[in-house]
C-alpha cells in the first residue's frame, strides 16, 4: 500500500478514533512522524509528550490516554500505543485484554458489538468444554513461548525446559489429541452435523 | 495424506502448466456473466496458539505455516488441493499468482515463510500467512455468490474441525484487524460497466453505494482507479449479521446495477449508434495491429472490445477468448506464455504481438 501523501511504501496504519467517527490513514514513515507530531500538538494542552494521533473517546485527559498507551497484552506483549500506530492486533487474547478499549472502535466500526454468524465446529465434545475457554487455553501458549524465550535469553534452562513442557502439554492435549483424532475417519467429505 | 505438499518440489513447472489456461473463474459463463465477470467470498481465519501475522518471530512464522500446511492436507477439504510455496516462489511466479487472483498482491510481496493451496478448477484458494493465518477465497464465474458461499462454508467447516480457530462468544472469529472480526467474511462481485462510464453515470452509482454501506473498487489499477472499466463490490462490515445476510446485502444490489448497466447499453445503442460503433471498431483495431501496446491501453480497449461484442457490433470473437486474454496479455503471464523474462519494453512489443495473433485469426489456441 503506499503512502496517501507520497509515492513510497506506507508503513503506519494509523487507525484514527474521533468522536463518532473511525478512519484509517496510511502514510511512509517520514509522514507518520509529521502527522504524529502535527496531531500531537494539537491536543497537547496537558504537557504530555506522547504523540497520541487522536483522542480516544470523550472525556478522557492525556494522562488517562498515556496510562492506556503503556496497557500491554500478557500474552503477546503487544501495547495498545503499538495497536494504534500500526491497525493491527497482536493476537487473539487482545480481544479480550482490550476488551472496554476496542469497543467503541468496533462499534463504529460495524455498527455492532454483538457476533451473529457461525461458530466453529468441531466435533460433538471433541475440546471438551465451551469453546472460548479452548481459545484462552490456546492463548496462554502464546504467553508461555514468550517466556520460554526471555528464560532462554537469561540463560534459565531449567525454567525454559519448564515452560517448553507445558507448552507441550497444552499443545498435546488439544491439538494431537481430539482435534486432530476427530478429523481422521471423515474421508468421504460427508457431513452429520444437524 | 497428500498431494498437497507435492507441488512444494516443483511450484514453477505447475506455474507453467497453468499459463496455457485460465481459471475457473474466466470461463465467461455462469449467470449474468455479460456483466458479473465473477463472484467470491472470503473468510479471515486465525490459529487460536500463535500471535497474528505481523507480531509472529521468524520461528512462529514458520511453524504456523507448517501447522496450516498440515492440516489442512489431513482435512477432506485438502485431497483436492495443491499446496504452493509462495515465498520460495521467483518474484514473476507471485506475481503470476495475484494476475489469477489466486493470491493478494500483500501476500506476494510479504516476506518469510507462506504459501496458498489451490484446487484444479482455481475455485478456491487459501492463503496462509497474509494479514491473517488463513485466507480461504472461493471464486465463482459469473454471478454465484449462492454458490461460492455453499463451497467456502464446507471448506471453512472441514478445516475447522482440525484447526483451532481464535474465536470469541461476543466477537466472533477474532482477526488481526478489527474491521473483519466477528464472521471474517468479505463478499465480493466483479462486475463490467462500460456503459455506465461511457454515460457519465457512474459515480452517481457509486456514491448510492457507498450508502449501503458497501465498498467499490477498481480491479486492475491501484487504488481505487478503475482500469478497463471493472469494479468491485463488497460489504464493508463483518459483524453483527450472519454470513448469509451479508452474502444476500451483497446479492441484492447487484440485479440493480446488472439493470443500470443494461439500461446504459440499450441507450447507448439507440441514441449514439455510431459513436458506439465507431468506438468499438477503433478499439477493436487497435489491439488487432498495435506493435507495441501498455498494460493499461490493452485492458481499456479489450474493455471496449467485449461491450462491443455484447452489443452485437462485434462479430466472430467470444467472450471466454476475450476474459482469457485480459489476463493473459499481463505482465507475468506474457512471460510465462513466451518463456523468457521481457522488460517493459520487450512486453509492450510481445503485448502486441500476442494480441495480433490472438484477434487476427480464430479463437486462441493459447
Ligand atoms: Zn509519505
Ligand atoms: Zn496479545
Amino acid at each position: 500500500m503506499k503512502c496517501q501523501q507520497c509515492e513510497k511504501q506506507a508503513v503506519f496504519h494509523i487507525t484514527e478514533l474521533e468522536t463518532g467517527e473511525v478512519r484509517e490513514v496510511h502514510l511512509c514513515e517520514d509522514h507518520a512522524r509529521a502527522y504524529l507530531n502535527q496531531s500531537g500538538a494539537a491536543e497537547g494542552g496537558e504537557g504530555t509528550s506522547q504523540p497520541t494521533g487522536g483522542a480516544l473517546s470523550v472525556g478522557q485527559t492525556a494522562d488517562d490516554l498515556a496510562t492506556l498507551d503503556r496497557k500491554a497484552c500478557p500474552m503477546c506483549g503487544i501495547t495498545f500505543f503499538e495497536f494504534r500506530n500500526q491497525g493491527r492486533l497482536g493476537c487473539a487474547h487482545d480481544y479480550v485484554h482490550f476488551e472496554k478499549e476496542l469497543e467503541p472502535l468496533i462499534s463504529n466500526i460495524h455498527g455492532s458489538t454483538q457476533h451473529a454468524g457461525r461458530t466453529p465446529v468441531r466435533e460433538a465434545d471433541a475440546a471438551g468444554g465451551a469453546l472460548p475457554a479452548a481459545t484462552d487455553q490456546f492463548t496462554a501458549v502464546i504467553g508461555l513461548r514468550r517466556e520460554m524465550q526471555d528464560a532462554i535469553a537469561c540463560e534459565d534452562y531449567e525454567g525454559a525446559r519448564e515452560h517448553r513442557d507445558a507448552i507441550r502439554g497444552v499443545e498435546e492435549h488439544w491439538l494431537g489429541g481430539n482435534v486432530r483424532g476427530a478429523s481422521q475417519p471423515r474421508r468421504d467429505g460427508a457431513r452429520d452435523e444437524t | 495424506m497428500g498431494r498437497a505438499s507435492r507441488v512444494a518440489t516443483g511450484p514453477a513447472m505447475r506455474l507453467d502448466t497453468l499459463a496455457g489456461d485460465v481459471g475457473e473463474w474466466l470461463r465467461g459463463t455462469g449467470p449474468e456473466s455479460d456483466i458479473v465477470m465473477s463472484s467470491r467470498v472470503r473468510l479471515a481465519r486465525n490459529v487460536a496458539h500463535y500471535p497474528f501475522v505481523s507480531r509472529m518471530s521468524e520461528t512462529d512464522r514458520g511453524e504456523v505455516e507448517r501447522f496450516l500446511r498440515e492440516r489442512i492436507a489431513t482435512s477432506p477439504a485438502g485431497s483436492d488441493l495443491e499446496y504452493i510455496d509462495v515465498g520460495r516462489l521467483e518474484e514473476i511466479d507471485r506475481q503470476f499468482l495475484v494476475e489469477r487472483q489466486l493470491i493478494s498482491r500483500e501476500h506476494a510481496e510479504a516476506q518469510g515463510a507462506r504459501g496458498v493451496a489451490i484446487d484444479g478448477r482455481e475455485q478456491v484458494s487459501l492463503m496462509i500467512n497474509e494479514e491473517d493465518h488463513l485466507r480461504i477465497q472461493c471464486m465463482h464465474s459469473g454471478l454465484d455468490l449462492r454458490g461460492a458461499w455453499e463451497q467456502i462454508r464446507s471448506v471453512d467447516e472441514q478445516i475447522g474441525r482440525v484447526v483451532p480457530y481464535a474465536f470469541h462468544d461476543r466477537w466472533g472469529f477474532l482477526t488481526a484487524c478489527p474491521t473483519n472480526v466477528g464472521t471474517g467474511i468479505r463478499v465480493s462481485v466483479m462486475l463490467h460497466l462500460p456503459a455506465l462510464v461511457i454515460t457519465r453515470q457512474i459515480d452517481k452509482v457509486f456514491r448510492s453505494l457507498h450508502k449501503l454501506s458497501l465498498a467499490v473498487r477498481g480491479l486492475y489499477g491501484e487504488g481505487s482507479q478503475a482500469m478497463g472499466d471493472f469494479y468491485q463490490i463488497s460489504n464493508q462490515t463483518t459483524l453483527g449479521r450472519t454470513e448469509e445476510e451479508f452474502v444476500e446485502q451483497v446479492g441484492d444490489v447487484v440485479p440493480v446495477l446488472i439493470d443500470y448497466e443494461r439500461r446504459a447499453r440499450k441507450f447507448l445503442v439507440r441514441e449514439t449508434q455510431q459513436n458506439v460503433h465507431d468506438q468499438v471498431s477503433r478499439a477493436f483495431g487497435i489491439l488487432r495491429t498495435a506493435q507495441t501496446i501498455t498494460a493499461e491501453e490493452t485492458m481499456q480497449l479489450l474493455s471496449r472490445v467485449r461491450m462491443g461484442v455484447l452489443l452485437g457490433l462485434i462479430g466472430d470473437v467470444n467472450l471466454a477468448d476475450l476474459n482469457s486474454l485480459l489476463v493473459r496479455t499481463q505482465p507475468a503471464h506474457l512471460q510465462k506464455l513466451r518463456g523468457v523474462e521481457l522488460d517493459t519494453k520487450d512486453r509492450n512489443i510481445e503485448r502486441a504481438r500476442y494480441l495480433r495473433r490472438h484477434l487476427e485469426g480464430g479463437p486462441p489456441q493459447n
